[in-house]
């Protein structure tokens, strides 16, 4: 562990702020708080929110889990997961059921998630309304007298263009019945978990200096219409090529020599672990 | 006869202020125009009262910077008055003041019970959006979740408007500017309000053009029987289209009366130069 610096890099009183902010971000589901966004060792938009929100979070006993697209080895990943450990000397694990913390890059793990575990999303673009409404100052009004038709009417040109809603990740989704939040780039397939999810998940977003939560079992709602209902990414009839997982969400992969697609899990650690479960039983 | 004469709007005693005022322009005497050369306060609007009946278009006359526009942006609560009251007969039976309500009740009867085409589209519509995606938004905007219902509406009203169904999903950047106003009109139409306001809507077009867009309001009015505020600085399209004429100076009401009386018979001095300077 690496003295140089204060226990998780910052300073106290940064750490103050940024929970004091988180605070106020779980008192007000969906509701982006604004915080004093710190210099990072990484540039702004590389994970920056998150990872402030774990550094003012983490204690001695945690266990911090990193991901990154459904993977803990990428290089995001793992440099997050340096710099936290050498300032905190905290163990880190890749069980999702192990670990007390979890920073994720656009993905919700596939374990499901328990009370006691705190998920800390990375958002580059915290706000739904952004692309139907440039102003900060107009969208924050939008937001007060909940007047949300922008959200649907950006739902709504997809449809007029390609006759289905094609948010491939980050669909907006609406919050205790009165926030309409962007849920980070999630996948749709991921959008269902946070609804009563047992778990605290809080979205930081560094570079746009906001924070906001969804606290344990809050209504979260996907946005859509009656005669177009919400539809996460199916992978009916597919499985992992590895694990043989079904109903997780799957990678395509092409190799390019033979031509052939395959799926295979998003989530590394999941797929490791349904490995080592099932090869002792001599099923593979 | 007693049900006709209900007001759809009523305004009384509308007054909108640039700036803070002083002592000294308490005394209207010592403004210059509408102007107060001391503390530099701008009075737009000054004790404007008027109604609007069932099925009436209202024109609204005057020079620039008489306050016409000042007026109609107050209206549609595009900007807050200094004070005055205005009652919508559908709107609690007209008997709350529209500017006390909250921001978010003004949002509701904004998208609810009026419909405004703006002078420039730019203000009206989302120009990166689809044409019918401009008309869905006041549509969802009304509590919409059909997308069906909402296309087969807004093709229903481009049509009404003559704008070719093929080019419905196209962006408005892309249309002319008598299209963009057209689909304006549409997506003011699309709730059905009882009221419509139209804020200099043939300003800028050319003659064609104008007279295309003046017959389409002056039928879509004859058919669905709105009442109609118009604001122009156009005598000929006052003409045309209003069955009673307020004719603004200054930011005050300074002649009102039927459109061929006011046209034929003016009493103000204003009015009379006015009329007389029509070509």
């Amino acid at each position: 562990m690496n003295t140089a610096y204060n226990f998780a890099f910052f300073d106290e009183g940064s750490k103050r702020e940024i929970r004091r902010a988180t605070l106020k971000a779980i008192a007000i589901p969906g509701y982006q708080v604004p915080f004093a966004s710190r210099e990072m060792p990484i540039g702004r938009g590389w994970g920056t929110g998150g990872l402030q929100l774990t550094l003012s979070l983490i204690g001695k006993n945690d266990v911090l889990k990193v991901i990154d697209q459904g993977s803990d080895e990428s290089v995001n990943a793992v440099n997050i997961k340096k710099l936290v450990s050498d300032t905190t000397g905290v163990a880190t694990t890749d069980h999702t059921a192990e670990a007390s913390l979890i920073q994720s890059r656009h993905r919700i793990p596939e374990v499901p998630l328990k009370k006691d575990q705190i998920l800390i999303l990375q958002v580059p673009l915290p706000e739904p309304l952004r692309y139907y409404e440039p102003s900060e100052n107009e969208t924050k009004k939008l937001h007060g007298e909940k007047e949300y038709s922008g959200a649907w009417l950006m739902l709504f040109e997809q449809i007029m263009k390609y006759g289905s809603m094609t948010t491939g990740a980050d669909h907006p989704v609406m919050v205790h019945d009165r926030y309409v939040m962007a849920p980070s780039p999630i996948p749709r397939f991921d959008n269902p978990k946070m609804n009563e999810s047992e778990a605290l998940i809080l979205l930081g977003a560094g570079r746009e200096k906001k924070v906001y939560a969804v606290p344990p079992y809050t209504k979260v709602v996907s946005l859509d219409f009656e005669d177009y209902p919400f539809e996460p990414e199916s992978f009916e009839d597919k499985h992992c090529r590895l694990c043989g997982s079904t109903g997780v969400f799957l990678d395509e992969l092409v190799d390019e020599a033979t031509d052939e697609t395959f799926y295979q899990c998003n989530d590394t650690s999941y797929c490791i672990e349904t490995l080592n479960e099932v090869e002792p039983f001599g099923v593979k | 006869m007693a049900e006709f004469e209900v007001p759809v709007l009523s305004i009384k005693n509308l007054n909108k202020q640039f700036g803070k005022g002083c002592p000294y322009c308490q005394d209207e005497e010592s403004l210059v125009k509408n102007y107060c050369p001391v503390c530099g306060t701008v009075y737009a609007c000054r004790d404007v009262s008027f109604d609007v009946f069932p099925g009436e278009v209202l024109g609204i006359v005057g020079e620039s910077g008489s306050g016409k526009s000042t007026l109609m942006q107050c209206l549609y609560f595009d900007q807050e008055v200094t004070n005055g009251e205005a009652y919508l007969a559908d709107y609690h039976n007209g008997e709350k003041n529209l500017f006390q309500e909250s921001s978010q009740q003004q949002r509701y009867i904004r998208n609810n019970i009026m419909g405004k085409v703006y002078q420039n589209p730019l203000l009206g519509l989302k120009m990166n959006f689809s044409s019918i995606g401009n008309i869905a938004e006041k549509l969802i905007a009304a509590g919409n979740q059909h997308v069906g219902m909402m296309e087969n509406r807004g093709t229903e009203l481009l049509n009404k408007v003559n704008i070719p169904v093929h080019r419905r999903k196209e962006a408005p950047k892309n249309f002319s500017g008598g299209m963009q106003q057209r689909v304006q009109i549409a997506k003011a139409l699309s709730n059905r309000p009882p009221l419509l306001l139209l804020d200099e809507v043939t300003t800028g077009l050319d003659l064609s053009v104008q007279a295309s867009v003046l017959d389409l309001i002056k039928s879509l009015q004859r058919e669905l029987n709105i009442s109609i505020v118009l604001v122009s600085h156009d005598l000929g399209v006052i003409r045309m289209l209003a069955d009673r004429t307020l004719v603004m100076l200054e930011g005050r009401v300074i002649e009102q009366g039927l459109t061929d009386q006011i046209l034929e018979d003016p009493q103000h001095r204003y009015t009379q130069q006015l009329v007389h300077s029509l070509l």
